[in-house]
């Protein structure tokens, strides 16, 4: 492979909203000449900001598991469900295979952001430069399927607001939902202060 | 290559995943520019043009409307009927105290899609003339930002689990709402291949 420009050794920034190439005015809050938009070589403390989001999100996603998401009553009969409980009723009564849609978006989702994420965050920090492209592909998918996790929300929303049968039959969300809405919030924080520019910088050659 | 600074930046591309440069060349149909070092999409070329767009905008703030105005279930049990729209969903998980929930169905399958579809509308409409309208620099940063905080699809298809999982209890139909839906996710697809920065080329600042 040829050796390819980086932006950073020819000294250009790129604005990060309208894509215009800048000279680097190696100054403070330099602005794009035509967006007005704020330069940035990287995404400022884009490591420790990460860490942040995802320990956050972290800590939410404890609740968010262990307590209950939903309560279903239904002639004084109470049936409280986690997200894990739900993927199994849906598995055994309803269909299999939005189960599995169920169990990617809630569960497979937001462990692989975290073991992603954390895994580019450490081996950023240790300057490595083991498989960069295929770091660099895990992030962007990162990005593009982390707000899929949102589904269960909706679900328990939408619920809730059509089974009102008062005694009969009746939906109510409980605590567990709502820590889930805030892990999804953090960890798509999280993925956007990252900046995966750092996976190719700390290196000495190109290949 | 080394520290010898090119003449002049028009014409540059920086892939923003790795920040490898390269000179822009012209797409043609069809073509996807690719980034060599990291294979992240650099630039598509533009199927659509900003009259195409601006119909399409068109079309899904009615799809939008309808899918907001109009319920997307009906639950029956035992002849009573139940059924929810998007608003009955949010002010039922406020009144339930999920109000973080509510919030964040308000924002991102309310506020948020209506505010990029209103801008989508108020750049598509200057840019058929080639030109940038009153605020069109704050459009764009705010357009930009707003990226992955509409989440319409992820409705619909939270949707279709709460339908099956009702099912099991209850006698379920399915209302105009959740058609709205399903055409507005189809719209959401093709406004996801649209590159906006393309809009900067393709529009001068108006002259008085």
């Amino acid at each position: 492979m040829s050796a390819l420009p980086r932006a950073d050794e020819l000294g250009l920034i790129g604005c990060h909203v309208c894509g215009l190439v800048c000279r680097d005015g190696h100054v403070h809050d330099q602005a794009c000449p035509r967006c007005g938009a704020r330069l940035h070589r990287r995404k400022s403390a884009s490591a420790s900001r990460t860490w942040a989001w995802l320990i956050t999100a972290f800590i939410f996603y404890l609740p968010a598991n262990l307590l209950p998401i939903m309560r279903t009553v239904s002639l004084g009969d109470v049936d409280d469900n986690t997200i894990l409980s739900g993927v199994v009723e849906l598995w055994v009564k309803g269909s299999p295979d939005l189960a599995v849609i169920v169990f990617t978006a809630s569960i497979v989702v937001p462990m692989l952001k975290f073991l992603v994420l954390g895994t580019l965050l450490v081996s950023v920090q240790r300057r490595s430069l083991w498989a960069q492209r295929q770091r660099t592909m895990l992030y962007r998918l990162v990005e593009f399927i982390g707000y899929w996790s949102m589904l269960d929300v909706f679900v328990v929303a939408l619920l809730t607001a059509l089974v009102r049968f008062n005694v009969l039959s009746q939906v109510e969300p409980l605590p567990g939902v709502v820590y889930f809405g805030l892990t999804v919030v953090a960890t798509m924080f999280a993925s956007m202060s990252f900046d995966p520019r750092l996976i190719w910088d700390n290196r000495d050659n190109d290949d | 290559m080394g520290a010898n600074t090119p003449p002049t930046t028009a014409g540059l591309l920086i892939c923003e995943h790795c920040d490898t440069v390269y000179r822009r060349r012209p797409l043609s149909r069809g073509e996807v520019a690719c980034c060599e070092r990291c294979h992240n999409i650099l630039e598509r070329h533009a199927r659509l043009g900003p009259d195409q767009l601006l119909a399409l905008t068109f079309t899904a703030m009615v799809v939008f409307v309808q899918a907001n105005i109009w319920p997307i279930v009906t639950l029956e049990l035992n002849g009573r009927p139940s059924s929810a729209t998007l608003w009955g969903t949010i002010v039922t998980m406020w009144q339930q105290h999920a109000e973080v929930v509510a919030v964040l169905a308000a924002l991102t399958l309310f506020f948020f899609p209506m505010a990029k579809m209103l801008l989508f509308g108020w750049v598509f409409w200057f840019a058929r003339r080639g030109e940038r309208g009153p605020g069109f620099r704050s459009a764009m940063i705010v357009l930009h930002y707003l990226g992955p905080w509409t989440m319409s699809e992820v409705f619909v298809l939270g949707a279709m689990v709460a339908i099956v999982k009702a099912r099991v209890y209850f006698q379920v139909v399915p209302d105009p709402g959740i058609f709205a839906y399903g055409a507005l996710m189809l719209l959401i697809t093709v406004f996801g291949t649209v590159d906006l920065r393309q809009l900067w080329d393709v529009t001068r600042e108006r002259s008085r």
